[in-house]
């Protein structure tokens, strides 16, 4: 269906809501949808000074996510301390490739490519440069979907802890490391949700 | 003190038959029929072009709902080493991460796999139910932005893959036992996805206004 011109609903002083898609005439700083109720703006308000601040906040504690322990293992012979990479080589070693593979792409790959693919959006949208929208705009889409597959080893981690209580044989532990990678998720998550992606597409700072 | 806010007047309401691109606010009239759209410029899905029956989506959270019992009720996973046994339920897991001085992940666990999922069929089906009646559900409009804002944080499938995972790593300290429960949230999970697909606001919404007020 061939739009009437290529101008942004803003442009024209009509606002989107989120809620319930309905269209709005702009309004001020405190402007509710009149069907739903819920606040609409033109853009998300602060959108790139929150993610950015939950970016960041992500890529601190990433460090003590991978190097801390995220699951203790008490046994007979003394305490197994693994962290997420050496999860994935004892996987890798015990034969089963397939499951290393799946979760050093979730668990590693996955959360430092969303992160630097996260500030690659932020730096050019900062810079008002209307490059590549769509490009980046589908990028936006990929980081929204694989979002929460970064999940998989604190739910690995929450199994292995809840089964492996045996006293006499061994007991697992979560780790400081776990609530880093939970924290990890968390605030890349929340901060593809407060980008927003109509930003790509501005020529002009959008009015208040 | 926050100003008070402007609800905006109706007659100032923007032209009828227009839509907005979510993605990047493209200004588009509606096309008179109903069909598959996406957004020219940014290849958004605005428009699925399919107007599944409200009747299907409520079966399906019915059963969705009755599905979500039996696979927090039953053990997900069991363990068999030389005769010492354990098995765990989801809640189980969350609980022992609680007790361990874990209880942010626990937390974590207990939101994204149980809590979430449950709100969402909850709502839909106190949502759905009146509306095929003729009614309307009091606080729907609240309602249809809370599942907005929380569905991205229900993480059922992903918690699945997570239990195939941990079963790999078991199977070589002791026998592992599949339970009733992991089967469950299989089938939970198709017929969340099932249940999501169909779910569309802008429909809800059409809905909601035919009906009456309830009293």
């Amino acid at each position: 269906m061939p739009p009437v011109t290529m101008i942004s609903a803003a442009s024209r002083g009509i606002w989107l809501c989120h809620g319930c898609g309905q269209l709005c005439r702009a309004g001020g700083s405190h402007a509710v949808c009149p069907r739903c109720g819920a606040p609409v703006h033109a853009r998300k308000p602060a959108s790139l000074v929150k993610s950015w601040a939950y970016l960041i906040a992500a890529m601190l504690l990433y460090l003590p996510a991978n190097l801390m322990p995220i699951m203790l293992t008490e046994t007979l012979t003394g305490t197994q301390r693994d962290t997420i990479l050496s999860g994935v080589v004892y996987l890798w070693g015990s034969g089963s490739w397939p499951l290393a593979l799946v979760v050093f792409v979730a668990s590693v790959l996955v959360p430092l490519l969303k992160m630097l693919a996260m500030a690659f959006l932020l730096a050019t949208t900062s810079r008002q440069h209307r490059w590549a929208p769509l490009q980046r705009t589908r990028l936006y889409r990929v980081l929204e979907t694989i979002g929460p597959w970064s999940m998989l080893d604190i739910y690995v981690v929450a199994l292995l802890v809840a089964l492996v209580q045996l006293k006499s044989l061994a007991t697992i532990h979560a780790g400081p490391g776990a609530v880093a990678f939970g924290a990890v998720v968390v605030l890349t998550m929340l901060s593809a949700m407060k980008l927003d992606p109509r930003l790509f597409w501005d020529t002009e700072p959008p009015k208040p | 003190m926050t100003p008070p806010r402007t609800t905006l007047p109706g007659d100032a309401a923007p032209p009828a038959g227009m839509i907005a691109c979510h993605d990047c606010d493209l200004l588009l009239v509606r096309p008179a029929h109903t069909a598959r759209l996406c957004c020219p410029r940014c290849e958004a899905r605005l428009d699925s072009g399919s107007r599944h029956s409200p009747e299907a989506s409520l079966a399906l959270v019915v059963a969705g709902l009755i599905v979500l019992c039996i696979a927090n009720l039953y053990p997900v996973v069991g363990l068999d080493a030389n005769g010492v046994r354990s098995a765990t339920t989801l809640v189980g897991c969350a609980t022992t991460l609680m007790h361990q001085d874990m209880t942010l992940i626990g937390l974590l666990v207990l939101f994204t796999a149980i809590a979430v999922p449950t709100f969402e069929l909850c709502t839909q089906l106190y949502l759905l139910l009146p509306l095929n009646l003729g009614y309307r559900p009091p606080g729907f409009a609240l309602l249809m932005r809370l599942i907005r804002t929380v569905h991205p944080w229900g993480m059922v499938e992903v918690f699945l893959l997570g239990t195939l995972v941990a079963l790999v790593k078991l199977a070589h300290l002791a026998r592992v036992e599949p339970g009733i429960g992991l089967w469950s949230f299989f089938a939970l999970i198709l017929l969340m996805a099932a249940n999501a697909s169909r779910f569309d606001p802008v429909l809800l919404w059409e809905r909601y206004a035919a009906c009456r007020p309830l009293r």
